[in-house]
């Protein structure tokens, strides 16, 4: 198995073509940090975004910055940095969940569509991602998007490809928009309060006028002894100190919540973000339900009714993290016919090669959403040949 | 005259027609399916109306499944297919053409369910854009994106455009905010995508729906995202003598770690057309004016905005006026959203809609009005400063063909110059027939190849909206 590092898109696109007239699959990896995400990859050739690396245009006053898909997002976080500017959508770091060294490229967060807390409040990689530059299955350059934030030219090619785990097509550069990084931040947290109850008041808070960005809730026995329910503001100093003072008095009926500062904030919401408070034991397998807020504690206590399960909600309840034993098809079964009441979804974050390759990792679809999918895989890639069966079986 | 073409229309469903109309009259009921010369002409434009074709028929269903049986039928008997929500595109995206039946959603317009608590509402696709907001204003709710013609567009037609709108700068476009979609395909199939959680399994199918032109299938119902306003608002106005005092200053206020709601410039001839209709208070003797808008508590706003004004002094700003009371604010946004028809009121205009970079706005306005004097036309231009959004608008006499001609040769040599300088041809407004022959000046064919076989996946011959969005050569299935 050959393990091919191209230095341009150009070279991206002569592996490819090449690899069409071998019908041999490629299997493209950034960083390698979340290779423990969607089906198990099919033996075959690599094709590495390491050399394809660098910021290409970063401006500021735009709030757009554009990379070539290996760029280490480190690099990345470094630039923006200094101009105090971030990726809105908080992408998380695998690292914790996987056990994974190395580093996420900007590519890998771009395929994967990863959002982390603040996606309540402004929005998911996807909706910040306004550019992407990719080869086909057929070995043709494409671009879709661009460095200008409204841009409605054209089909929208750019969100498909996010989250699309490279199954459409291999990125070469990715432009994301940005923002400001909050001035200032604080933590509001109530104790003790039961699912039901913490997702009532997360619920309640983001309906306020105070634009909470950040509602989660940890029950007792996950990353704590005592169940905390946390709310973060983000603003300019005055307006969050002021912000918290209201956001106490409107949620009075939840209690008297504590209140963590801006470092004591970062640091909570950073482990929030990378599910560390589940990453141990390593021999859970995790999920991923996405629904309702309001539906989810009472889909999350029909789970556990079934099986043995220890969980946490972020996005004011709209996500579960929920960890099951890897055992059998690490409660599949039970996970999804508690979600089917819901529109809602569940996906297999976590787990071994054989369980991801026997359990649906993807929620499956309905036929006729199931027949687009093929039919969409099969525009950008006849043959099948980029990262074959990564999302769901023959796609 | 015109300079876009229309295909010519397909003389076998012409001579078909009775036969077709007969088909539809059999899946509705007399008053859904319009036939006759009069009322099918309300439909033979849209907000382009430089451009009109009465379609075959019109038909309005009342729900999900009579748009699946219209499609199933139109579909078997090869017959093309134009959805139209409203009709105010502004790219022409709902023109008809002679050999195809309009599937409007207007009867599809009920809001189905509103959830607080999970703040999503659903909603028919017929909806209006400002209706969904006027049904929860009262609870403190909105729903973000709002299009200047947001009391009369409909969510369907927001889908198929993935409109914008003044405050796009901090909440985002309508792609930002579908959460969920029902949606009929040509051959009648009935999808639901998503729903009311963040984000929906599998490939992003709502990120390529979204923008889609009309072109995937109709949209019926949508799951939208509903925000809290904040406590509250306030617009101001910041009047320069130059132009690019401004744009450095909307550059200055981004830098300094600040996104307002809104951002909106307007030059002096837009000032002065908006003033004399809306009377809104507008400065007169400044050549650009940004209103900006920021928001949260009273004391909130005043700190935001004296880091504003800090800014806007140090790049000359000349009058700053602040909105005294709701009545005001409301004034300084009915002068910028009425814009558009307050030109009209002067003169025929056509509007563009390119993008460029923020940096390069005050080259871009200044070639803008080179482009235009060139043509012996005058332009206003108003415009989302905070994303770079143009608009343009070229004045000219919809009665004379020479100048209609001249007026769309320098909108399209201003689409050529915000592609040239790495922006787009189109922000907010589609692409629809006005634009669709300049798709090459932003992409090589080998991009449009593959949108189009993402296209054929949903409609393999090409029946819907056929006339749009890809130049009428070099199509595939």
């Amino acid at each position: 198995m050959s393990v091919f590092t191209p230095a341009t898109e150009a070279d991206v696109a002569d592996i490819v073509r090449d690899a069409r007239t071998r019908k041999a699959p490629l299997n493209i990896v950034g960083g390698g940090t979340r290779a423990g995400l969607g089906r198990p990859a099919a033996s075959g050739d690599t094709l590495s975004t390491a050399a394809l690396s660098g910021i290409t245009l970063y401006e500021p006053a735009e709030m757009v910055i554009s990379a070539k898909a290996g760029t280490p997002l480190r690099e990345i976080e470094a630039a923006l940095d200094e101009k105090a500017q971030i990726l809105p959508f908080e992408s998380m770091d695998f690292r914790a969940l996987y056990g994974t060294t190395g580093e996420p490229t900007i590519g890998g967060v771009a395929a994967s569509g990863a959002s982390g807390p603040r996606r309540v409040q402004s929005g998911a990689a996807r909706d910040q991602l306004i550019g992407v530059r990719f080869v086909n299955g057929r070995g043709e350059m494409v671009k879709s998007g661009g460095r200008v934030v409204k841009n409605v030219t054209g089909l929208d090619l750019v969100k498909i490809n996010g989250g699309a785990l490279g199954t459409l097509g291999v990125l070469t550069e990715v432009t994301f928009k940005l923002t400001p990084a909050p001035r200032d931040s604080a933590t509001l947290v109530f104790e003790g309060l039961d699912d039901p109850r913490a997702v009532a008041c997360l619920c309640a808070a983001m309906g306020s006028p105070f634009e909470v960005g950040g509602a989660a809730h940890l029950p007792a026995g996950v990353g704590g002894d005592v169940a905390r329910t946390v709310l973060r503001i983000e603003h300019f100093p005055e307006s969050v100190a002021y912000r918290c003072d209201k956001l106490d008095a409107a949620l009075a009926d939840f209690g008297v919540p504590a209140r963590l500062d801006h470092a004591a904030t970062r640091a909570i919401w950073r482990d929030i973000r990378d599910v560390v408070p589940l990453a141990e034991p390593r021999d859970r397998a995790i999920w991923k339900i996405s629904v309702a807020p309001t539906l989810a504690p009472g889909v999350v206590a029909s789970i556990a009714r079934g099986i043995n399960a220890r969980w946490f909600y972020d996005w004011s309840g709209g996500l579960v993290w929920l960890a099951t034993p890897a055992e059998g098809d690490c409660g599949a079964a039970i996970i999804r016919a508690a979600v089917a009441t819901t529109t809602g979804h569940a996906t297999l974050i976590r787990a071994p090669d054989e369980a991801r390759a026997a359990v649906d990792v993807f929620q499956p679809l309905p036929e006729a959403l199931m027949k687009l999918t093929r039919g969409l895989k099969a525009s950008f890639d006849p043959d099948g040949l980029l990262n074959a069966g990564r999302m769901y079986a023959g796609v | 005259m015109t300079h876009i073409a229309f295909p010519p229309p397909d003389p076998a469903i012409l001579a078909r027609r009775e036969e077709i109309i007969a088909g539809l009259a059999a899946l509705l009921p007399p008053e859904c399916v319009i036939t006759s010369d009069n009322e099918r002409r309300a439909y033979e434009t849209d907000a382009l109306t430089a451009y009109r074709r009465v379609p075959l028929a019109v038909v309005l269903p009342r729900s999900t499944e009579e748009v699946s049986a219209v499609l199933r039928y139109l579909n078997g008997a090869g017959v093309k297919v134009v959805p139209r929500g409203a009709g105010t595109s502004l790219s022409g995206g709902a023109i008809p053409q002679e050999d195809a039946v309009v599937v409007g959603v207007s009867k599809l317009n009920r809001i189905l369910d509103v959830d607080y608590a999970n703040r999503v509402a659903r909603v028919q696709a017929g909806v209006t854009n400002l209706g969904i907001t006027d049904a929860i204003m009262a609870d403190g709710f909105f729903y973000a994106p709002d299009p200047s013609s947001q009391l009369a567009c409909t969510i369907a037609g927001n889908i198929g455009m993935n409109s914008g709108g003044a405050h796009c700068l901090k909440h985002g476009v309508t792609t930002n905010h579908i959460l969920g979609v029902r949606m009929v395909l040509i051959d009648g199939t009935i999808l639901d995508i998503g729903g009311a959680q963040l984000d929906a399994p599998g490939l992003d199918l709502l990120g390529l729906i979204v923008g889609h032109e009309g072109q995937l299938g109709v949209v019926t119902e949508a799951t939208v995202r509903i925000l809290r306003a904040t406590e509250g608002a306030r617009p101001v106005l910041f009047g320069f003598d130059h132009i690019e005092d401004a744009g450095a200053c909307v550059a200055d206020v981004i830098g300094n770690g600040i996104v307002p709601v809104a951002m909106e410039f307007m030059d002096k001839l837009a000032i002065e057309i908006t003033e004399a209709f809306a009377h809104a208070g507008y400065p007169l003797d400044v050549e650009a004016m940004l209103i900006i808008e920021v928001e949260g508590s009273d004391t909130e706003i005043d700190a935001q905005l004296a880091r504003i004004v800090e800014i806007a002094k140090r790049h000359n700003v000349r009058t700053i006026r602040e909105s005294q009371s709701a009545m005001e604010a409301a004034l300084i946004w009915k002068g910028r959203k009425s814009a558009f028809g307050a030109t009209g009121r002067v003169a025929d205009y056509i509007c563009m809609d390119g993008t460029a970079p923020l940096g390069r706005l005050a080259y871009v306005l200044k070639r803008t009005d080179e482009i235009v004097k060139g043509y012996g036309l005058r332009v206003a231009n108003v415009f989302h400063a905070g994303d770079g959004n143009m608009h343009p608008l070229i004045m000219y006499n919809v009665n004379d063909p020479a100048e209609q001609d001249k007026a769309e040769r320098a909108g399209n040599d201003i689409l050529k110059l915000c592609v040239e300088v790495g922006g787009c041809l189109t922000g907010e407004h589609g692409v629809g027939i006005e634009k669709r022959d300049l798709m090459l000046f932003q992409f090589d064919q080998t991009d449009l190849d593959q949108q189009m076989r993402a296209r054929a996946v949903f409609d393999p011959k090409w029946l819907l909206n056929p006339s749009k969005v890809f130049p009428l050569d070099g199509r595939i299935a």
